[in-house]
This record gives C-alpha cells, sequence and structure tokens, in this order.
C-alpha cells in the first residue's frame, strides 16, 4: 500500500474574479504504514490536497496513484476509493444524522453493501476501536453526547469502511485537553493495531513532533518541506517566517542552549527535553 | 456544483453601473419589470432589450456568468412555453390528435418567452451589480416611508441582510457535509426519485441542526454587541446620490417615455 502524488495542482473558481491557486504542482509518496504529518498555516492547502485523496475534488493537473490504481481517471470506482481511504474531517460530529449511534456507523458500511451481519461486527468493532463501550452507547442518540463521545461516534463511522489509509484533518479541533490526548492515543492505538498509513492534518507542532515519522509543511498552496520531524523542525526561521511555530520541547531546548546551557541534541518531545535538562543538571 | 448558482449572486467589479446608488438601481429594475409588462407588441421589446444590452455593456459581467444565471429557470420558460403553444385557440397551424398549434400560440409563446428572459436577465443585472449589504440598505432606505404606518422597515431589511449574508455560509456548510457523507460513501447521483430523496436526509438533518446553531451563535453575538432593531442607527457608508445616479435616473427615465409612446402610438 502506498500513495503516489504527481505534480498535483488545484484551481479554485477557475475562469472567475476571485480564482485562487490552492494547490500548486505538489509531489510526495508516503509509504506502507507511515504515519505522516501536514503541517502549513491556515488557508495553505492542506484541506484541499486531503480532499484530493479520496477523489471528492478533482485535480485541475497532476495524478494520485493510490496502490497502483490513478484515482484521478474518470474510470476509476469512486466507492473502491472511498473504501481505501477514509478522510475524517474537521468537526466531523456535524455529520452524524440518524437517530442511534450504531445506525449512524452502520452509514458508510451499508454504503458498501456489506451483508446485514458483516455491518453489526463491522460497527461493534469500529465502536469499540475508538474507545466507547458498544452495549453502552448503540442506541443513544448521537445527538445527546458530550462533544468528545460525538467526535469518537463520527470517527467510528469512518473506521466502519475499514480504510487502509486514514485521513485525519485536525481531529482534536475545539476538544478539552483531555479530550484532545485521549483522541490521540486513540489515534497511535489505530495504527498500532491496524498498520494502515495515517495522514494527521494538525496546528499542534507537539503531536506532529511526537506522534509522525514524517512531516509535510505546506505554504501558499505549494509543498515546501518533506523530511522527519526532527529535519523540519530544526528549519526554525523558515517556519516562523511561513507563522509556524515549533514544538514547546524544541522551542525550550533551543532558548537553553541560546541562554548557555550545554545542550547539543535537538529534543522534539516533552520526555526528552525533560531528560536532557535533568542530566546536565547533575 | 452547488457554486455554480449565480441567480441572486454578486458579481465583483468597479464598473458605472456597479457604483449607482442601489437605491436608484432597485426602483430602476422594478419599474423595468413593470415596463415589461406594459409592452404589448414585440417592437416595444427592442427597446427593451437595447436598455439591458446597454446595462450588460457597461456593468462589464461577462455573458457567460449571466447565461449561467439563467440556467436554472430554463425549465421554467420551456414549461411556459409549451403551455402557451399547446393552450391558445386560434387560427390552427398543426394538429396531431387532441392537439392543434396555432399562430396565436406561437406569437404569445415567443412573447411570453422574450418577456420572461427579459425579466430574469433584468433582475439577475441588479443583484449581480449590487453587493446584498448594498442592496437591502436600499431596500430600507426606500421603505422607510412607510415606517409611519407601522411597516418595520428595519427589521425587515435586517432579516433580508442576515438571510444573503447566510446563503454562501450554509452553501458551504452543504458542501461541507456532502463531502463527509460522500466520503462515507454516500452517492446523491444515481438511483431512482425515490433513492435519491432518501439519500438527502443525511445531508439535511445536519445541514438543519447546523443552520439553528449559527442562528443561536448570531442571535447571541448581536445581544452580546447590544444590538436593539429600530434605534436611530446610522450607517458606516451613508448612501449619498452622486451626479452618476441623476444621469442614470434620467436615462431610466427616457427609457420609460420610450416604452410608453410605444405603446400609445401602436
Amino acid at each position: 500500500m502506498s500513495i503516489e502524488v504527481k505534480n498535483l495542482t488545484h484551481v479554485y473558481s477557475e475562469g472567475l474574479p476571485h480564482e485562487s491557486i490552492a494547490i500548486d504542482d505538489v509531489s510526495f509518496t508516503i509509504g506502507d504504514g507511515e504515519f505522516v504529518g501536514i503541517i502549513g498555516h491556515t488557508g495553505s492547502g492542506k484541506s484541499t490536497l486531503l480532499q484530493h485523496l479520496n477523489g471528492l475534488l478533482k485535480p485541475k493537473a497532476g495524478q494520485i496513484i493510490i496502490d497502483g490504481v490513478d484515482i484521478t481517471d474518470s474510470k476509476t470506482s469512486m466507492l473502491e476509493i472511498r473504501k481505501k481511504v477514509g478522510l475524517v474531517f474537521q468537526y466531523p460530529e456535524y455529520q452524524l444524522f440518524e437517530e442511534t449511534v450504531a445506525r449512524d456507523v452502520a452509514f458508510g458500511p451499508s454504503n458498501l453493501g456489506l451483508s446485514a451481519e458483516e455491518i453489526s461486527n463491522v460497527v461493534r468493532k469500529s465502536i469499540e476501536l475508538v474507545g466507547l463501550d458498544y452495549d453502552e452507547i448503540k442506541n443513544a442518540s448521537p445527538f445527546e453526547l458530550s462533544g468528545g463521545q460525538k467526535r469518537r461516534v463520527a470517527m467510528a463511522g469512518v473506521l466502519a469502511m475499514k480504510p487502509e489509509v486514514l485521513v485525519l484533518d485536525e481531529p482534536t479541533a475545539g476538544l478539552n485537553p483531555k479530550a484532545h490526548a485521549d483522541i490521540l492515543d486513540m489515534v497511535d492505538g489505530i495504527h498500532r493495531s491496524e498498520n494502515n498509513i495515517i495522514i494527521l492534518v494538525s496546528h499542534n507542532m507537539n503531536d506532529v513532533a511526537r506522534m509522525c515519522d514524517r512531516v509535510l509543511v505546506m505554504d501558499h498552496g505549494r509543498l515546501v518541506m518533506n523530511g522527519t520531524p526532527a529535519e523540519i523542525f530544526t528549519r526554525e526561521k523558515e517556519l516562523k517566517e511561513m507563522g509556524l511555530a515549533l514544538p514547546d520541547a524544541l522551542d525550550i531546548t533551543l532558548r537553553l542552549r541560546e541562554a548557555g546551557m550545554d545542550i547539543s541534541e535537538n529534543c522534539l518531545t516533552v520526555q526528552q527535553a525533560a531528560d536532557a535538562i535533568a542530566s546536565r543538571l547533575k | 456544483m452547488i457554486r455554480d448558482i449565480t441567480l441572486g449572486q454578486y458579481y465583483p467589479g468597479n464598473s458605472w453601473i456597479h457604483k449607482l446608488d442601489p437605491r436608484i438601481k432597485i426602483m430602476a429594475t422594478l419599474l423595468y419589470i413593470v415596463a415589461l409588462f406594459v409592452v404589448k407588441d414585440f417592437s416595444g421589446f427592442i427597446v427593451a432589450f437595447a436598455a439591458l444590452e446597454a446595462v450588460i455593456i457597461l456593468s462589464k459581467v461577462p455573458r457567460s456568468f449571466i447565461w449561467r444565471g439563467l440556467k436554472p429557470v430554463i425549465l421554467i420558460i420551456a414549461f411556459t412555453l409549451l403551455i402557451n403553444i399547446f393552450m391558445i385557440k386560434g387560427e390552427v397551424l398543426v394538429q396531431f390528435g387532441i392537439f392543434h398549434i396555432t399562430k396565436e400560440g406561437l406569437l404569445t409563446a415567443a412573447f411570453m418567452g422574450i418577456r420572461l428572459v427579459l425579466l430574469i436577465i433584468g433582475s439577475t443585472m441588479l443583484t449581480l451589480t449590487t453587493r446584498p449589504i448594498g442592496l437591502t440598505d436600499g431596500i430600507e432606505a426606500l421603505l422607510s416611508p412607510f415606517k409611519k404606518i407601522g411597516l418595520p422597515a428595519h427589521e425587515l431589511a435586517m432579516m433580508m441582510t442576515i438571510a444573503l449574508r447566510f446563503i454562501p455560509t450554509l452553501l458551504e456548510e452543504t458542501d461541507k457535509i456532502m463531502k463527509a457523507q460522500q466520503a462515507r460513501g454516500a452517492d446523491f447521483e444515481s438511483g431512482n426519485i425515490m433513492r435519491r430523496a432518501k439519500a438527502l436526509v443525511p445531508i439535511l438533518v445536519p445541514l438543519f441542526i447546523s443552520a439553528f446553531r449559527i442562528a443561536q451563535d448570531l442571535a447571541m453575538a448581536m445581544e452580546a454587541r447590544c444590538y436593539g432593531g429600530n434605534l436611530k442607527r446610522t450607517r458606516m457608508n451613508a448612501m449619498k446620490l452622486e451626479k452618476r445616479d441623476l444621469a442614470a435616473g434620467l436615462l431610466f427615465l427616457v427609457f420609460l417615455a420610450l416604452i410608453v409612446l410605444q405603446r400609445i402610438l401602436m
């Protein structure tokens, strides 16, 4: 399983006075089982890029090849693509519509034409995968749940389609710190157990630095950086020019170094920074 | 696809027509529509067409854009044409079974067709060249004389402003929800009419919830800023008639006079 994006370009409102280039000649590849983060300022084209990955938007130019299939080809079955690539939008709880949680989660798999038995299995499994108690919640109305629970149910609705690639657009936006940590732990757990490709868009550099194998940086529709978190976050000046911050751990390490402390390593997680600082203070 | 609806949409520009006072444009559009119904034969439409053509050229709005606005109503126009062709009695030209096409039918159909097209394009030109805010400000100003007899002019204009303001927001919301459901394999484009109607439920339920949420947030935000309805509010951009507005008004009066003359003389 791999994703290959070649020279992707997308233009909004083509031919109108407010025409704008949302994605400008973007190319990258993602290998099997990778956990990739995408960062960039608001309006840098991240969400537009995500919507191309499962065929919701058609590019003006370029190709996206997933598992050897060119999904920009009009002959490719959209249902197949959507089964392969699960996209969780920002604030996914706004897509809930059914009377009960179980029926809402079943919407995706029933669109795929699975049998009733398969559907009920997969619904139970995905509700458990997002850390909810199936028997307790299955008959509840999705509208009477808490914000964090709603989001989990909505994510279960996408997971129920058993996607091989899971794309998450700011899955923790607007959640309290506890729910934020829970959702990310859940995503990490899914990545470990399913070993699928995960693409995470986030404004939280701490999460990106801690969780991702690789980071893509978007700016004004262009892909400007592509590398490991350690490679990306040490380019401090360029990131700041794009309006992006550093992970807190790296920020404090750099400041301590500037202030004269002898720290040579670039710490990306709080744990690393704590260890490094503690060893110097001994 | 959903963004292609141009009826009631604004086309950003800086032309002479764009800059006209909204009050003048609203009055002119209303009178233009009345004029279309005053016209009783084809020669009157030549005058009306020429006037519209002049406005289109001056506004610099691309014709493709205007044409797109006409697309959604083509069905209504076609329906009107068919009804007129088949229902009007007179000198029979063609007859098959119980249906017959008459000369009068064809003439009336053509007449009604032209009238409808001019009417739609004429009113589209108003919204294409006037910002929604300008439009509602204009309506409020034109309605304010009726405040004396208890017409809530400001409240009506405010309701319209809000409704217009939230059309793009709700379209965007619809687009988002559609995409989210499509990502879950929903299919809105195939199947018979019952299936398609059923396919709308996953869009409509979240859309209604969103609409109520947005309305609540807006009401709260307005109250937090002490919005008090029809207090003596002043405007950031007060409307002022300029020379070009007078010129436009005069030109329009000439047009009206031509239409009335044509009606009397013909």
